[in-house]
């Protein structure tokens, strides 16, 4: 049998950080007392009628133009219609077969399109499960009904669980940088479903897929479809077919249980919204929706490959947070005349270190080791002022107290010794200190010329040159 | 007090104006007036104190008004005619009440109606029906009939409505007075109980057109709550145009077709002879989609209906039923409970319309039905300025004489829901009376007249003149003054 390849798509809710609601004049809140941003047209009372929040438009416009969307000059908002007691009106609000943005891409998975609806009211099932099955009663919190919501889909684009969170984690950070969204999944306003399917390698057609929910954090979106992808493999290596369905996926076990099935599946009767006129955005929404945008993630590590020959992964690591990709900015710029990829290699690399070892939970950015500070190093190191390890001894004096590195390296005499007769000398002497190794260099053992460098550095604290003092040893010996 | 009962709106306002009558000796007179109700028109009366602390007006210059019960009335009793809102008391009040209070016009009382605006007898109440004040034992035309029965037996000085089919005008029709259904989009619908949202649209019931364009010139406008509203630009003044020249006044080419009451059609032809001595030029214009409006009309509206409806499941407000059962046996014990046979009717035909696989056979066809219509009128407005027709085709029927035969009960609607699907304004004028087809008294007949989208002041204009030739005086036996 074929091997099977894995295909994902993922829907993702994004709740707008509006100062309103949707369609109604209530403030948004989280974690207030229940029901006490309501009125009488997101309780849905007789006789109310919907208003569309300007800036919710602005911002899911942003979101847009951030995927690199077509935006429809006039789409239109649908009912969907269902009975549930989170959503009063019985419909919901939201977009159909003319989405306000469609066709665009986030790194390189497409976005099919992206729309503007309402948010549900919060149901608080009383009983130990905290669902809905088993419990003895529901409550209804309509504080979060009507709240904005951008729902984005992407096309099945994605081949593998990590590479799934690894993307929903890009978008998150694309999301974050435009200021439209708290993006916080534990709190909802982030909220990814997934779409899975396998096929046949090679197989252009795709299978039937089962839609995963409530998964509220990255690592959860990826165990809940690592986990569904192996049942769906194991089943169809069985012989067995995959039936549609949406599942729930249980963080607590690791399992994932029906909802419904195809056949349970509703339909939503949806029609154009006749209480709204279609939404047609001004040329001016347009561009202002364009220009405000900031560099985002994926732009800026297409940059930092392309233009300053950085690794991908480096690329990335640096640049999917902006905090960082600025710090990195200012170290590179303080750091004249030094290669991009070595000031990214120490931010990467030795700084990333450093903050481990002194257990420091804060990046690079927050840290106390300034920018300017970092590019003052990386300058000494390279210009052999101080050795590549006594560069390090002063990242950590940094890391833990911060400062000047010309002053760590005065206080702590760190400078390298720029004298090459007083460098001979010591190293003369540990050759002489260390006559069985001397020995063994001489008879072409090359391995044995660490034990003397050793002993050159301890004498030197540190502050000898590592390549010059191999070239002293090798000389003398004739190694 | 009898003489201020006499007085139209507009000579109510004269006569307060003139320090003739103080606003609280016509209020008096009117809060009597309505408090005499015995024909069912009145389902809350307004009798001041703490129940209608919402609803007090400042400075008064104007009458009262009856205001037909699908609009929202903060702290007052709502009902739209259904048994399913029974209790309910809105936290808010509609545009429209809003901006008459706002006007100094108080509400005077919330006026019976067939359930949720669905029906054209008022038989479809849930609170029994009205009686029309010309026969008690025929129907006033719904669904506003409260508001046109109080009218028209000088229960209230003028009234507002809401009109989806036809329900301000065949009412006004079936019971003498004038029914104004204005532009879509002139008036807010905010805190209109919704029916068929594309189609809603509230105005006027009055005694004649000068009161029409009073009421319509306090209603009109923009309103921000309403995203489809657009009011109608520039401001309104009270009609005075006394001729007709220079008009030209169409009628459908296929309307012998039609089915009508021969009584109807004799009024109806005098009427365009009266149109014709005023210097008006009579023609006629195809309409070729209207033969297929009530189609259309019932497959959008019942649709748009099914979802407005679904919001009374008695979790928040109005009746539920009490019931052991789970959440959807509450819904539906609520539901088949507090809601009439028609309003069923209509959400069954709707929910089907728009099922999945249906879509566009029914929901998707009508609506283009309804662009052709649009597009006939656009056509027929370029060559005149108005179309004629009967507004309904027979004078008023029994109690129960259609209540078995939904299709000869929807047929009522025949020459008025073509102008709620394209949008346009059209008033009905009474324009004498006719025997009815079995014989009996002679009884109201309504002569309707459509213009072109945003035009209601030359379509007021011209009904005034009209009006003033026919010279309609006749009022229902027993009635006061």
């Amino acid at each position: 049998m074929a091997e099977l390849e894995a295909v994902i798509g993922l829907e993702i809710h994004v709740q707008l950080a509006t100062r309103t609601k949707m369609f109604c004049g209530c403030e948004l809140s989280f974690g207030d007392e229940p029901n006490v941003h309501t009125c009488p047209i997101c309780l849905a009372h007789p006789g109310v009628l919907p208003v569309p929040n300007e800036q919710a438009i602005r911002y899911a416009l942003q979101i847009a133009a951030a995927l690199g969307c077509e935006v429809a000059l006039r789409s239109i908002f649908h009912r969907k219609n269902y009975f549930y007691p989170d959503n009063p009106k019985a419909y919901q609000i939201s977009q159909y077969d003319i989405p306000l943005a469609s066709n665009g891409r986030l790194g390189e998975i497409r976005i099919h399109r992206a729309h503007l609806e309402e948010d549900a009211a919060k149901m608080i099932h009383v009983g130990e499960s905290g669902r809905i099955h088993g419990s003895g009663a529901s409550l209804v919190d309509f504080n979060r009904g009507g709240t904005p919501l951008v729902e984005i889909v992407t096309e099945p684009d994605l081949r593998g669980a990590a590479e799934a969170a690894e993307w929903a984690r890009l978008l998150r950070e694309t999301v974050r940088q435009l200021g439209v969204s708290d993006v916080n999944m534990e709190e909802g306003s982030l909220r990814v479903d997934a779409n899975v399917s396998v096929r046949p390698v090679g197989s252009s057609e795709l299978g039937t897929k089962t839609e995963l929910k409530n998964m509220n954090s990255f690592r959860f979106l990826q165990r809940g479809v690592e986990a569904e992808l192996t049942r769906q493999r194991e089943l169809v290596e069985a012989g067995g077919r995959v039936e549609q369905e949406t599942l729930h996926f249980d963080p607590a076990s690791g399992s994932l249980t029906s909802l419904r099935s195809k056949e349970e599946a509703h339909d939503y009767r949806y029609f154009p919204e006749p209480d709204l006129v279609p939404l047609a955005p001004s040329a001016e929404m347009l561009r202002e929706a364009r220009e405000s945008l900031p560099e985002l993630p994926a732009a800026r590590i297409e940059r930092y490959v392309s233009e300053l020959g950085l690794a991908a992964d480096v690329a990335a690591t640096l640049a999917t947070d902006p905090d960082t990709a600025a710090y990195f900015e200012r170290v590179a710029a303080a750091a004249d005349g030094v290669e991009a990829k070595v000031v990214a290699n120490w931010v990467t690399g030795e700084l990333a270190a450093a903050l481990r070892q002194a257990e420091d939970e804060s990046g690079a950015a927050e840290s106390k080791v300034g920018p300017e500070a970092l590019a003052a190093l990386i300058a000494l190191v390279q210009g052999k002022k101080i050795s590549h390890g006594s560069g390090k001894t002063v990242l950590a004096a940094l890391v833990a107290e911060g400062g000047e590195p010309a002053a760590i390296v005065e206080r702590e005499g760190l400078a390298q010794i720029a004298d090459s007769g007083e460098l001979e000398a010591i190293v003369a002497a540990a050759v002489a200190a260390n006559p069985e190794a001397a020995e063994q260099i001489r008879a072409g053992n090359g391995k044995a010329i660490g034990a003397i460098v050793g002993a050159v550095m301890k004498e030197t604290k540190g502050r000898a040159d590592g390549g010059e003092v191999n070239r002293l040893i090798r000389a003398q010996l004739g190694g | 007090m009898a003489e201020i009962l006499e007085l139209t709106a507009l000579g109510a306002h004269a006569a307060m104006c003139a320090g003739e009558i103080s606003a609280a000796e016509c209020a008096g007179a009117w809060a009597g007036a309505a408090a005499a109700d015995d024909l069912n028109a009145y389902l809350w009366r307004n009798e001041g104190g703490e129940e209608a602390a919402a609803l007090e007006v400042g400075r008064t210059c104007l009458p009262p008004i009856a205001v037909k019960d699908i609009f929202c009335t903060e702290g007052v009793p709502t009902t739209a005619g259904s048994r399913i809102l029974e209790g309910y008391r809105p936290p808010y009040t509609a545009t429209a009440v809003r901006r008459l209070l706002e006007a100094g016009v108080p509400v005077l009382g919330k006026t019976n109606m067939d359930e949720f605006a669905m029906g054209s007898s008022n038989e479809n109440s849930g609170y029994g029906p009205v009686l029309n004040p010309w026969d008690r034992g025929r129907v006033p035309g719904g669904s506003s009939g409260g508001s046109a029965a109080a009218v028209a037996a000088g229960l209230a000085p003028w009234a507002l409505g809401t009109d989806t089919g036809g329900s301000i005008r065949q009412p006004a029709a079936l019971c003498g007075i004038v029914g104004l259904k204005p532009t879509y989009g002139a008036i807010s619908r905010y805190g209109m109980i919704a029916f068929a949202s594309s189609l809603d649209q509230c105005g006027p019931l009055t005694r004649d057109v000068s009161d029409a364009a009073l009421l319509l010139a306090i209603l009109q406008g923009k309103d921000p709550l309403d995203s489809t509203s657009v009011g109608l630009g520039g401001g309104l003044r009270l009609p005075d145009r006394e001729d007709l020249s220079g008009l030209r006044f169409a009628v459908p080419s296929d309307l012998a077709e039609a089915g009508f009451d021969a009584g109807v059609r004799e009024v109806f032809e005098a009427t365009l002879a009266r149109i014709e001595g005023l210097g008006g030029e009579l023609a006629e214009v195809a309409l070729p989609s209207a033969e297929h409006g009530i189609s259309a009309y019932y497959v959008i509206a019942p649709a748009e209906a099914s979802s407005n409806l679904a919001r009374y499941d008695g979790v928040r407000y109005g009746t539920r039923a009490e019931s052991a059962g789970d959440l959807l046996e509450m819904y539906e014990t609520t539901r088949a409970e507090g809601f009439g046979a028609e309003v069923k009717r209509r959400i069954m035909l709707g929910t089907y319309a728009l099922s999945s696989g249906y879509y566009d056979a029914y929901y998707g066809q009508a609506q283009k039905v309804r662009t052709r219509i649009a597009e006939d009128f656009r056509a027929a407005f370029a060559e005149v300025d108005f179309v004629v027709t009967p507004t309904s085709p027979s004078v008023a029927f029994g109690l129960g004489e259609k209540t078995d035969d939904p299709l000869s009960m929807y047929l009522n609607d025949y020459f008025t829901v073509p102008m709620s699907l394209a949008g346009i304004p059209a008033i009905s004028l009474p324009a004498g009376l006719a025997e009815p087809a079995g014989g009996g008294p002679r009884l109201p007949v309504g002569f309707q007249i459509a213009a072109p989208a945003f035009a209601e002041q030359k379509l007021l204009d011209a009904a005034h003149a009209l009006e003033r030739a026919i010279g309609f005086d006749e009022r229902p036996e027993g009635r006061d003054g």
